[in-house]
């Protein structure tokens, strides 16, 4: 790890203004950050430590309905907050998919939404990454590759996104609050994370020194709470990243779809929400043909950016099955394995 | 607070306050516990936070100590495995793991016993085996004493609820 000046402001203000100085980072658990920096991806020259801003640690029900949570909450108190979970059910199994337990304990929600990607030769300071050294190259174009994106990539990274948290997100429209030198403003997760281009070293559509403050999930997104699901397909059964998962939220009108919200996870370098195929189910029977042109609709426009043509198809089969799960309805109690395709949930359809 | 100056924190560790200088802002609270306080009892396997066995527990809930950093923990309670038995009498989950053989070399153990100390009082797990292999899934054990370790946590976690009880009472 390289040496840095460690700095803990006191309000955001203080924060913000640390942070102007170029070659600055913030750090609130450091799950991500420090095996970064100790890998050598990251090396920040001075760290700002936002752990004891006041205020950011909280969940508030504003009184719309909507929900503003502390970038500072950790993930095991937002996924068993009970209103909150079954408000948002899709996101609390999301967040109980994601790592393990000692690591969601820390995890603070503004680092989820900041977390780098996991491909290897980001990590890697031997290999050639455009992401990590603007203009090295991408040593994963002809490398092991099978779990890269296959949808919003370019020649210059193929790497995707990590997060699950942020995949239920993307798909109820939440919104990250942002404090910077010019003042607060507002961007929707979905634009948070930016597709790579020719500049993947662009991650995140903040500019240098801004910070998440808080994290808003509007009230409309409650509509989906009888039936939304997070799905999420790994190559272990726990503590693993995903190969491809998925939230699918329906809102029911007398057996009929009144609107329908679906995202894809570990498929691109940004949460990957399917507006099509969510306008598609609209005012349609909830049924097997539904889902499976929906999920076609999903991958339309993927293409493989090496061994990794198999997820394509497997992308759309975990649409289809969480559409069925979602429709089944929201379980009563989170399932013993949350997200898993082998959970032993009620109604799954493993042949699906 | 910044800028290269030497930095002065204050943890309170196994129940014994305790004020620290650190000269250099990247020991990590795994490194401080074992490298300057010499309690070794934590271990450090990866390091990057997959392994689990530097699980520790920081004002009561279960984290990675290999990915805190120790100045940002500035005030906290850390309890490690030294701080768990009072006096000979082992603590219930320590019980537990030896009388269901939840370990073979041990490496491990200490990670394991507090990632199961801080599941416990979760309270998430109820008495299923599959909550309890699902929620310790951030410690791995190389010798594969999971059977055991399962058992251990289950028969542990009845047994504080039965203490409880009787203090309760």
């Amino acid at each position: 790890m390289n040496r840095f000046d460690y700095i803990r402001p006191a309000s955001v203000p203080e924060a913000v203004e640390a942070a102007a100085v170029p070659g600055s980072t913030y750090l609130a658990a450091g799950t991500n950050l420090l095996d970064l920096m100790k890998g050598g991806a990251a090396r920040p020259e001075r760290v700002i430590d936002i752990t004891r801003l006041p205020g950011l640690d909280r969940i508030e029900w504003l009184p719309d309905g909507s929900v503003r949570v502390g970038a500072l909450v950790r993930n095991s108190d937002l996924a068993y907050d009970d209103r909150f979970a079954r408000t948002f059910p899709a996101v609390a199994e999301a967040l109980l998919s994601g790592a393990s337990a000692q690591l969601r304990n820390a995890a603070t929600v503004g680092g989820n939404l900041m977390q780098r990607t996991r491909c290897a030769y980001f990590h890697d300071l031997a290999s050639a990454c455009n992401r990590r050294a603007p203009g090295s190259g991408c040593d994963a174009r002809e490398g092991e590759n099978r779990l890269h994106a296959v949808l919003g990539w370019s020649e210059h990274c193929i790497a995707t996104h990590p997060s699950d948290f942020c995949v239920p997100l993307v798909a109820l429209d939440a919104v990250a609050e942002v404090a910077g030198a010019h003042g607060a403003r507002e961007i929707p997760v979905d634009a948070l994370h930016v597709l790579p281009g020719a500049t993947p070293e662009q991650e995140t559509a903040l500019a240098p020194g801004e910070l998440i403050v808080s994290l808003r999930i509007p009230a409309e997104a409650a509509a989906f709470a009888r039936n939304a699901r997070y799905l999420k397909l790994r190559e272990r059964t726990s503590f693993a990243f995903a190969v491809v998962s998925v939230a699918a939220a329906l809102e029911m009108e007398a057996g009929a779809i009144r609107k329908a919200r679906i995202a894809l996870g570990g498929i691109a370098a940004k949460p990957w929400r399917a507006r099509e195929a969510e306008v598609s189910l609209e005012g349609a029977e909830a049924n097997p043909e539904a889902f499976a042109k929906a999920a076609e609709m999903a991958l339309a426009e993927a293409r493989p950016s090496g061994d990794n043509a198999f997820k394509i198809e497997l992308a759309r089969r975990i649409v289809a099955r969480a559409l069925t799960l979602a429709l089944d309805g929201t379980p009563e109690a989170m399932p013993a394995l949350p997200a898993s395709p082998f959970s032993t949930t009620p109604g799954a359809n493993h042949a699906a | 607070m910044g800028y290269h100056m030497s930095l002065s924190i204050r943890l309170t560790i196994n129940g014994l306050k305790r004020e620290i200088a650190l000269d250099d802002p990247r020991v990590t609270l795994l490194d401080l516990l074992r490298e300057r306080l010499h309690l070794t009892g934590t271990k450090k396997g990866c390091d990057r936070g997959q392994c689990g066995a530097c699980t520790v527990l920081v004002d009561g809930r279960r984290i990675n100590s290999c990915l805190s950093l120790a100045a940002s923990l500035d005030g906290a309670e850390i309890t490690t495995i030294e701080g768990l038995a009072d006096g000979e009498d082992l603590h219930p989950v320590q019980a537990a793991f030896i009388a269901h053989d939840g370990f073979q070399c041990g490496y491990c153990t200490p990670g394991q016993i507090m990632s199961a100390v801080g599941l416990i009082s979760e309270g998430n797990a109820g008495d299923d085996p599959e909550r309890i292999r699902e929620l310790m899934s951030g410690n791995i054990c190389r010798c594969g004493a999971y059977q055991g370790i399962t058992e251990a946590v289950l028969e542990a976690q009845k047994d504080l609820a039965e203490r409880n009880r009787r203090d309760a009472a």
